[in-house]
């Protein structure tokens, strides 16, 4: 098994809770696991990435070079494209489709659309709606990561015990919560 | 048993599991995590272990340094920059020594994700003449840990461990102890003459230091965390360091066909890279930050007998991080013969997103005071011909981008007063600095002495969040104090204004502003406001 992920954002968006429940889950599974991120002035508002590669073998370097990410996980529409050189020609791109604009100089919405439908296998619907709906707002980043969960070589099982084990300090209601965030986003997908 | 650690958290933990006594820093993007995990941790909690912020790196590394003296094991972490507050007593600390074992941690930041410059601490180790350790993955700065303690006591020399930001801030597993060794008896250096740096001691010291390093560079040459491994394919070797080996074995999937020599551990060991040279053609050097390495095997006379190959001639990116990519192209270059079997270039920036992906830099948050006391600032300012706002470093530094375009300079930490001071006595008006709570007290108050002294015509602004923001709102060592501070230097009380920086003190700020830039001495005007991620924090509670 190997996963190499690019999750992408903007700062403040809770992306990086996504790289802490698959680490966890892959902790569970025995996994190798190397997952970079960056802290500091990039988490002001500005974009986020973080590299998040799982392997049932040794890992040897924790960036993913370009052109080999299996998955670009992303919960910006520009933020998933910013990254897409990372992306392999088998890759997919799982993504939310509501801009997060804080600059002024923020692209039209279908030159967006365009690029994301350009490319051969991508997931790209409104996580915030579906987390509205189905747990709270907040949730939308377990919503991406149900959508995400096909195709990252982890049972839903697997990933709903790494929900548990991030959550689960903070309360059962916390965990059911993002749990159903969890299954919609996964439901979403496989219908997609 | 297994835990997934950051780079910063492994070494923490390691420290911790190797009997440490007393943990201390200063706050600083990569390093900040470390100082964290320790206060954070269950052991240090239980043990008392000491895990205060200091006020600054140089106060950390003497903290540090008192507590080898008495026999315990002790760590001063830091970023890289920080290392240049802390070079005095760094420096030194090689020439008094250690009694119990003593970690330097300096975290580098190629790339500069949050720093001014790309420094490697690698030269002050060299400089220091301390040994260095640079570990390549989690697991041996975990290992590190305890070795570097066991080498400090051994050499009784502080040990330098070097961390780059794609080890600090990367997890993996790591492999731990799972009880903490005890912590050392107090005990006092047999040497305490060494301790004393009065020039008739330092000039006896400094021959045994000089002596030391062959017992240095013996460590390193048969340091587990130094290898060579041997390759069929002698037309090339590699000298690959820290967490540039990993690069390195990215490109090899099956194993590297070249001799390749490992190093983790400084001095270089001369045995080690001369049993290398003596196998293959040429030698590339692949290592995160400047080429320390790479400048130490060419020298000046460079020869064209056994070529070196690295980021002087432009095989390897001069600046900024190394990158699996980066390294892949300069293996690709290296071995045309061998291109195909290395990984393809692939382009930066595909065609079709060229025009759709815009930068998004990094802003201050909304509601938080350091906007107030620009939009402010600004508005007092706007009639003046030359306004010069000096600026420092921390969130706020982020006023230099746009709306507010507010300062002018960006040094070090604590440069906006004494920049000011500068300017203002070079006919500057008005000449205005603005600094945090937290750079205040790290290195501001010194300045503010001087400006004090002579009274100098200029408005010093503290814009005060009551945290050390920009890495993540630790405990600031001036809380409740600025004010004070202040007077106890001997701030003039009529020019000593507090203020809170809200969107309706607006008009309120800038008249103040505009009051004090007309008081032809030195003004100082802390502007107050909580750190918005702070109060939240503080509201969840």
């Amino acid at each position: 098994m190997k996963c190499d992920i690019i999750l992408a954002g903007v700062g403040g968006q809770g992306i990086l809770s996504i790289a802490t429940i698959l680490g966890a889950a892959a902790l569970r599974e025995n996994l190798h696991l190397k997952q970079a991120e960056v802290h500091g002035m990039s988490q002001r508002g500005g974009d986020v990435m973080s590299c998040l590669r799982l392997s049932s073998d040794p890992i040897a370097s924790d960036l993913i070079p370009m052109g080999k990410a299996d998955l670009i996980i992303a919960l910006e529409p520009m933020e998933a494209l910013r990254h897409i050189a990372w992306l392999s020609p088998q890759g997919r791109v799982v993504t939310s489709t509501v801009p997060f604009v804080n600059i002024p100089n923020y692209p039209a919405e279908e030159k967006i659309r365009e690029a994301l439908d350009s490319l051969p296998r991508v997931t790209a619907f409104d996580m915030e709606a579906v987390a509205k709906e189905s747990a709270t707002l907040r949730a939308s980043n377990m919503v991406l990561l149900g959508a995400a969960s096909p195709y990252i070589g982890l049972t839903p099982e697997q990933i709903i015990e790494g929900i548990r084990t991030v959550f689960s300090p903070k309360g059962e209601k916390m965990v059911d919560t993002n749990i159903a965030a969890f299954e919609a986003g996964r439901d979403c997908a496989l219908t997609y | 048993m297994k835990k997934l650690l950051l780079g910063d958290e492994a070494l923490a933990l390691g420290a911790i599991n190797a009997g440490l006594s007393g943990a201390y820093a200063y706050p600083g993007t990569p390093s900040t995590e470390i100082l964290e995990f320790v206060q954070a941790h269950p052991v240090a909690k239980a043990r008392n272990i000491h895990s205060h912020w200091s006020s600054n790196e140089k106060t950390a590394v003497e903290e540090a340094l008192g507590m080898s003296f008495c026999g315990k094991r002790s760590m001063a972490s830091m970023k890289h920059v920080g290392l240049n507050v802390a070079a005095d007593a760094f420096v030194n600390s090689a020439m008094t020594g250690t009694n119990g074992g003593m970690l330097v941690i300096s975290a580098d930041d190629p790339s500069m994700h949050s720093s001014q410059n790309e420094q490697d601490s690698r030269f002050y180790a060299r400089f220091a003449m301390t040994p260095c350790l640079e570990p390549s993955s989690q697991q041996e700065a975990y290992d590190m840990a305890a070795y570097g303690f066991r080498l400090s006591e051994e050499i009784r020399i502080p040990v330098v461990v070097r961390l780059v930001t794609r080890l600090s801030h990367s997890r993996a597993q790591v492999e731990v102890a799972a009880e903490a060794a005890p912590e050392n008896p107090k005990s006092y250096p047999a040497n305490p003459r060494q301790w004393v740096l009065m020039p008739g001691n330092s000039r006896v010291r400094y021959r045994e230091l000089i002596a030391d390093r062959d017992k240095m560079e013996e460590a390193s040459a048969t340091s587990p965390f130094n290898r060579l491994f041997p390759g069929e394919d002698t037309s090339l070797g590699i000298i690959a360091s820290g967490i540039a080996y990993n690069y390195v074995m990215e490109c090899f999937p099956g194993g590297c066909p070249f001799p390749l020599l490992k190093i983790s551990q400084y001095p270089l060991p001369k045995k080690l890279v001369g049993e290398l040279a003596g196998k293959v053609d040429r030698i590339m050097v692949v290592e995160e930050g400047q080429p320390v390495i790479e400048e130490l095997l060419r020298g000046l006379l460079d020869t064209p007998a056994r070529p070196v190959l690295g980021k002087l001639d432009g095989y390897l990116p001069r600046t900024g991080e190394l990158t699996p990519d980066s390294v892949a192209a300069a293996l690709r270059k290296a071995l045309p013969d061998c291109a195909p079997l290395l990984p393809a270039e692939v382009a930066a920036a595909p065609e079709f997103v060229k025009d759709i992906v815009v930068p998004r830099p990094p802003a201050l948050c909304q509601g938080c005071g350091h906007r107030d006391v620009y939009a402010a600032l600004n508005a007092a300012l706007e009639n003046f011909d030359n306004p010069k706002v000096f600026g420092d470093i921390g969130c706020y530094t982020l006023g230099w981008l746009s709306p507010f375009n507010a300062i002018d300079t960006c040094l070090d930490m604590g440069a906006s007063i004494t920049m000011a001071h500068g300017a203002a006595d070079a006919g500057q008006h008005p000449s205005v600095a603005i600094i945090g709570d937290s750079t205040f007290t790290h290195s501001g108050m010194t300045g503010l002495l001087d400006a004090v002294n002579e009274d100098t015509p200029m408005t010093v602004i503290i814009s005060d969040n009551l945290t050390t923001g920009m890495t993540g709102g630790q405990d600031s060592q001036g809380t409740g104090k600025i004010e004070q501070i202040c007077l106890g230097l001997g701030v003039d009380p009529a020019h000593l204004h507090t203020i809170d920086s809200l969107p309706r003190t607006f008009e309120e700020m800038k008249t103040l502003f505009l009051n004090e830039f007309s008081h032809s001495g030195l003004s100082v005007i802390v502007a107050r406001r909580e750190c918005i991620q702070t109060a939240r924090r503080h509201a969840r509670k």
